[in-house]
């Protein structure tokens, strides 16, 4: 127990001191380093607090596929950051930043202290039907069989936000395919790396999806692990993206929203109410949406990061 | 039997946080960015392997043994290849 203790406090200041430098590194690189590095420590606060499910998508999510998001932006600021253009803060603006994080912090340092003893909890409420849900992960349950509405926004939020990445497109380059916006050098480590890793990762991801039902992981953890072994490929120049016009890429996209939307209007066929699944079948239809989500997700999360189509520049080599 | 068993984690786990400390001093100490490379390997590969070998006599079952190996395996191919590609921009830079 106080081994624990000595190991959560060490994690804990060592996160503070993470953030600390994250927010005070003037170079946007080394900032997004330090935000991954914060990310996968995040994650192992949340195995120190037993919730592993919410520590492989702060492991997946916060730290992987946010963390190539903003490496992938820092490399097309990069050039436009070395101009020296001084962008001027308003006046006082330091500090009303710093009133609003000290006003946050006192916020929640209030609420720490005046938590009640016993704290309030909904787990046994979660736990309690769970038999009926027939999955054995109360997360899982969670996610698709009680508040599976919010599962459902979530991923359409995620397929509007690449939309929204699509639409910054110029008009020219609109039939083009998403590019990081460098050539990938043929034959580098990068390669190896891409052959050694993708068959493992790949299975890795669909293994996290299916166990997902009972126990830690699921789709969105699952997804992201398949979305970074396809910017991987795209890394090493093993693979690419089709055009962003592609019909099948578009399918594949709405397929997983698509049969959750329909799984769901079904519902008030079997039982009378929207997203309410079927007695007795409702692990079969977890499972089918988990499965249907699972590559729209990847495609998704994989796009997000190639951001939007557009012609490789080809004055600078 | 578990008295040699406690001795071996000890020793081996003991061993691999010396290199994970001596790949640390490199790399804080070592003067430029490939001597800092070769440091920070001795922490990942013999570090963590000596790591893990220390550990394996504590697993349930093989399944655990097998996942332990994994990781060790797949910090090695992300680590050197990392290396290279820090090596190979850092020459490509003093070229």
């Amino acid at each position: 127990m106080n081994t624990d203790l000595i190991f959560c406090m060490g994690l804990a200041l060592l996160i503070l001191g993470v953030a600390v430098f994250v927010v005070g590194s003037r170079e946007p690189f080394p900032a997004v380093v330090g935000f991954v590095i914060f990310g996968l420590l995040v994650s192992i606060a949340w195995m120190c607090l037993s919730a592993p499910d919410v520590a492989l998508t702060e492991a997946a999510i916060g730290g992987g596929v946010t963390g190539a998001l903003l490496l992938v932006a820092t490399a097309r600021l990069g050039d436009s950051s070395k101009k020296g253009q001084k962008t001027k803060t308003p006046m006082g603006f330091h500090g009303l930043v710093i009133l609003l994080c000290v006003a946050v912090s006192a916020g929640l340092i209030a609420v720490v202290l005046t938590f009640p003893e016993p704290a309030p909890t909904l787990a046994l409420v979660a736990l309690e039907p769970l038999e009926s849900t027939g999955v054995k992960n109360p997360v899982t349950a969670v996610l698709l069989a009680y508040r599976a509405l919010d599962t459902l926004l979530e991923t359409v939020v995620v397929l509007l936000a690449m939309a929204g990445v699509w639409s910054l497109a110029k008009d020219s380059d609109w039939s083009k395919t998403p590019l990081f916006g460098y050539s990938p050098e043929p034959g580098g480590p990068l390669v190896l790396l891409a052959k050694v890793l993708i068959p493992v990762g790949v299975i890795f991801g669909i293994y996290m999806v299916w166990t997902g039902s009972d126990h830690p992981g699921g789709k969105f953890q699952g997804a992201a692990i398949l979305a970074a072994m396809g910017i991987l490929g795209l890394v090493a120049g093993v693979t690419s993206v089709p055009a962003v016009t592609n019909a099948k890429l578009r399918w594949l996209l709405v397929l997983g929203p698509a049969v959750f939307l329909v799984v769901g209007l079904m519902g008030f066929l079997s039982v009378g109410y929207f997203l309410a699944w079927p007695p007795g079948l409702s692990k079969a239809v977890i499972v089918l949406i988990e499965v249907a989500l699972t590559p729209s997700l990847a495609l998704m999360l994989g796009l997000l990061v190639a951001g939007p189509p557009r012609q490789l520049p080809t004055s600078n080599s | 039997m578990s008295t040699v068993l406690d001795l071996l984690t000890i020793v081996f786990v003991s061993v691999g946080v010396f290199f994970f400390v001596a790949g640390t001093v490199g790399l804080l100490r070592f003067p430029d960015t490939l001597t800092r490379l070769h440091a920070l390997t001795k922490a990942d590969n013999l570090g963590l392997g000596l790591i893990v070998i220390g550990l394996l006599p504590r697993v349930d079952s093989p399944q655990d043994a097998l996942k332990l190996i994994l990781v060790w395996a797949l910090v090695l191919v992300a680590s050197s290849n990392s290396s290279q590609l820090i090596a190979r921009k850092v020459r490509r830079e003093e070229s």
